[in-house]
């Protein structure tokens, strides 16, 4: 039967960091939506300055990438703090 | 356009080339077993692994394609970046962990883990194949495209290069050395693309001049009855003029016995000098009415008028990073449209002024706004792109297999952290070098993939070497990642999985060694065949492809229990065919077989919004009419349990 390259010790924490990992998920593809959904029925308001001479296009693509690796660090944080809590024994 | 090699360019490739190959073969020696070759023997540091995913990740298609877009199209160009790593919030947030505790080797392991059916080893190692087929054509045509400025040699020449070279790579060592190579070259391209954007600021934005570029001429014309019959230049000698629409009028003229073309400018009544190639009767091609060698043909993309605080200006000077982009948006350029006159087998590319504005908002290649006559499918079109290029990254098999390099679940999630801020760092970085190619003057109008390492030529050719040979290796170094994860397709999932046959570990190493060679053979005539596609195109394709067929199957696996075995082998079907089906019929390959778009029964170019929900409609639909086959099913791999 199948198994992972490495042996993995079991993880009780598994249910939690997938449920973190869901709600993260679902906030960062309702801003991402956001995104599209300005492309497609406003998007003149890309055009827009919001943030000194940047426009809203700049602000929100930079913001998208942004949040992403912001958003990975503190998923990481959370997770490992529930590894600790959960995995002691 | 023709290039010539310079001496440092040769050997700064060759010796990046070199220590590519002599990293292979030191881990040669220590690729023994079946884990080593597929898995790098799941040791790799996460660290190492998360520069390496990056190394995957930033293909041809980032740093050739994506440059490229931004420089000829401008924002829209930049919607590839966010969405490329966007996509990387699903692998991390729903995909790394889980997959690395269900897997072994490859993908289809992981899908496979809970029923052990023989229908998911066969379509998820076809899947796997296809995927990846689809991603390594615009790699292979980025090669050829690099080599012909790099090393003064023909496309197909790039080709067989780096195709001998990979197929050297992965049948010596497999996933470690690929590994290394990912880390190596990963982590020089985000250091010299700093580098080249630091170049870019510390130019500022300049306006053309005698000993920068070409200085586009422009004449007077004579009319008579409303047409031009000629210049007030007596050398110009008129031979024709073709009216494409009512707007767009190019007129052919001779001087010294040399054609050249212009385009009308009907409220001036000026010519304006555009870029062309014809191809003459027997059959030669000729560059702005004379031979390539004559090097006529002229590198384009420049600034036309610079305001900064209102003011025109010469030049800023050097500029941060947000008055780079304000200055941008307030000032104008000329970028180049291309059109064919047919009657005279000629392609023209002229002038094309473009408010700045235009270039950092989205809009010029997608057209989603209703004022600029957006239609349905042209909204539907940036939404199925947005899609795909969100769901994709998760599905790739040679993304994929990355997490089963690592020792656990933690070093699975820490590599993906890594990878996000390294791509997404780099991500940023491609706004600058694809605006900054297309106001420098640098543009090859016959090849948009070459613009990031064009500009670096304009800041020296020290530069331009390093940055090419860099590139060089992101080719070298992702379609090894392919290949690996093509020879596991056929030579673990279907060989011995699909088939049984029973195979002890040496025989697996040696069954991937002489796939590998298949594949890269295969890769090698597809990347000859399709030169001159679009990079970033044939990518977004792959993204879509990648997650028609693999996503749904992967999201239901971890969060439906009722997922079954055909439910998601149907799925994969589904999936792949549709996308498939879908990209054959759209309007941009109905212009590749040389039909007018319009008679495209889809109007899609890309077809995540119609393949993705049918592959995850198609798998609930199975799934539910298949429940009894659950009762066999190894729940002891079920996640969240």
């Amino acid at each position: 039967m199948h198994g992972p390259a490495a042996k993995l010790d079991e993880d009780f924490a598994a249910k939690k960091k997938s449920n973190l990992g869901l709600v993260l998920f679902f906030i960062y593809l309702l801003i991402y939506s956001g995104f599209v959904f300005i492309g497609l029925y406003n998007p003149e308001l890309f055009g827009e300055h919001v943030l000194g001479m940047q426009n809203l296009a700049i602000v929100y693509g930079f913001g998208l990438i942004i949040l992403a690796i912001v958003m990975g660090f503190i998923y990481n944080l959370m997770c490992t703090s529930i590894e600790i809590k959960m995995n002691k024994k | 356009m023709i290039y010539d090699a310079s001496v440092m360019a040769v050997i700064i490739f060759i010796i990046f080339v070199g220590a590519v190959l002599a990293l292979s073969f030191y881990f040669a020696g220590k690729t023994k077993s079946a884990s080593n070759y597929y898995a790098a023997g799941g040791q790799i540091h996460w660290g190492v692994n998360g520069i390496a995913f990056a190394g995957d990740y930033l293909s041809a298609a980032s740093f050739l394609g994506i440059c490229g877009m931004i420089a000829y199209s401008g924002y829209d160009g930049f919607l590839y970046s966010i969405g490329y790593l966007a996509g990387w919030v699903v692998a991390l947030f729903i995909v790394a962990e889980p997959l690395k505790r269900l897997g072994k080797f490859t993908f289809t392991d992981a899908l496979d883990s809970r029923f052990n059916s023989k229908s998911i080893k066969l379509t998820a190692s076809i899947s796997t194949l296809i995927v990846s087929v689809f991603y390594l054509i615009p790699q292979m045509v980025g090669a050829g495209d690099l080599v012909v400025p790099l090393l003064g040699l023909p496309h197909w020449a790039g080709v067989l290069i780096v195709g001998s070279i990979v197929i050297l790579i992965v049948a010596t060592a497999g996933m470690t050395s690929t590994t290394y190579v990912q880390f190596i070259k990963g982590s020089l391209l985000i250091i010299f693309s700093t580098i080249l954007t630091i170049y870019i600021l510390n130019n500022g934005l300049k306006l053309p001049s005698a000993d920068n570029g070409h200085q586009f001429i422009e004449l007077d014309a004579v009319f008579t009855n409303g047409k031009v019959t000629g210049t007030t230049d007596p050398a110009y000698i008129f031979k024709n003029s073709y009216d494409i629409d009512k707007n767009l009028t190019f007129v052919k003229f001779e001087k010294d016995n040399i054609t050249q073309w212009f385009k009308l400018n009907k409220e001036s009544g000026k010519l304006s000098e555009v870029l062309f190639v014809s191809t003459s009767e027997d059959g030669t091609k000729l560059y702005n009415g004379e031979s390539k060698e004559a090097k006529k043909f002229y590198q384009v993309g420049h600034l036309s008028k610079i305001i900064v605080d209102g003011k025109e200006v010469d030049s800023t000077g050097a500029v941060g990073p947000f008055e780079f982009l304000s200055d941008i948006e307030q000032s104008e350029l000329v970028r180049f449209a291309k059109k064919e006159i047919k009657e005279e087998k000629t392609t023209v590319w002229y002038q094309n002024p473009t408010q700045g504005k235009k270039m950092v908002t989205p809009g010029l290649m997608y057209k989603v706004s209703s004022k600029a006559g957006a239609t349905f499918w042209d909204k539907m079109n940036f939404v199925s792109l947005m899609l795909a290029l969100f769901l994709g990254t998760s599905a790739l098999p040679h993304i994929l297999i990355r997490y089963y390099t690592v020792p656990s679940q933690r070093a699975a999630r820490k590599s993906t952290i890594v990878a996000i801020s390294a791509i997404g760092f780099f991500y940023i970085l491609t706004l600058y070098m694809g605006l900054g190619a297309s106001i420098n003057g640098v543009l090859d109008v016959e090849s948009s993939n070459m613009s990031g390492p064009l500009l670096a030529k304009y800041f020296g050719i020290g530069l331009f070497s390093i940055i090419s040979a860099i590139a060089f290796a992101t080719v070298l170094g992702t379609v090894a990642g392919l290949i690996v994860a093509s020879s596991g397709a056929i030579a673990h999932d279907f060989m011995d999985k699909y088939l049984d046959m029973k195979m002890n570990d040496k025989a697996k190493v040696k069954a991937g060694k002489y796939a590998a060679l298949g594949v890269g053979v295969f890769a090698i005539i597809l990347g000859i065949l399709f030169k001159g596609m679009n990079v970033s195109f044939l990518v977004g394709l792959a993204f879509a492809v990648a997650a028609s067929a693999n996503l749904p199957a992967i999201l239901f696996l971890l969060f439906w229990e009722k997922t079954t075995a055909k439910g998601i082998s149907w799925s994969i079907i589904t999936g792949i065919s549709s996308s498939v089906f879908i990209i054959l019929l759209s309007p941009t390959m109905y212009e590749k077989y040389g039909i007018d778009k319009t008679f495209a029964p889809i109007p899609l170019d890309n077809p995540g919004i119609i393949s993705i929900p049918l592959a995850a409609i198609v798998l609930v639909v199975v799934s539910l009419m298949t429940q009894k086959d659950n009762s066999n099913k190894v729940e002891n791999y079920h996640l969240g349990k």
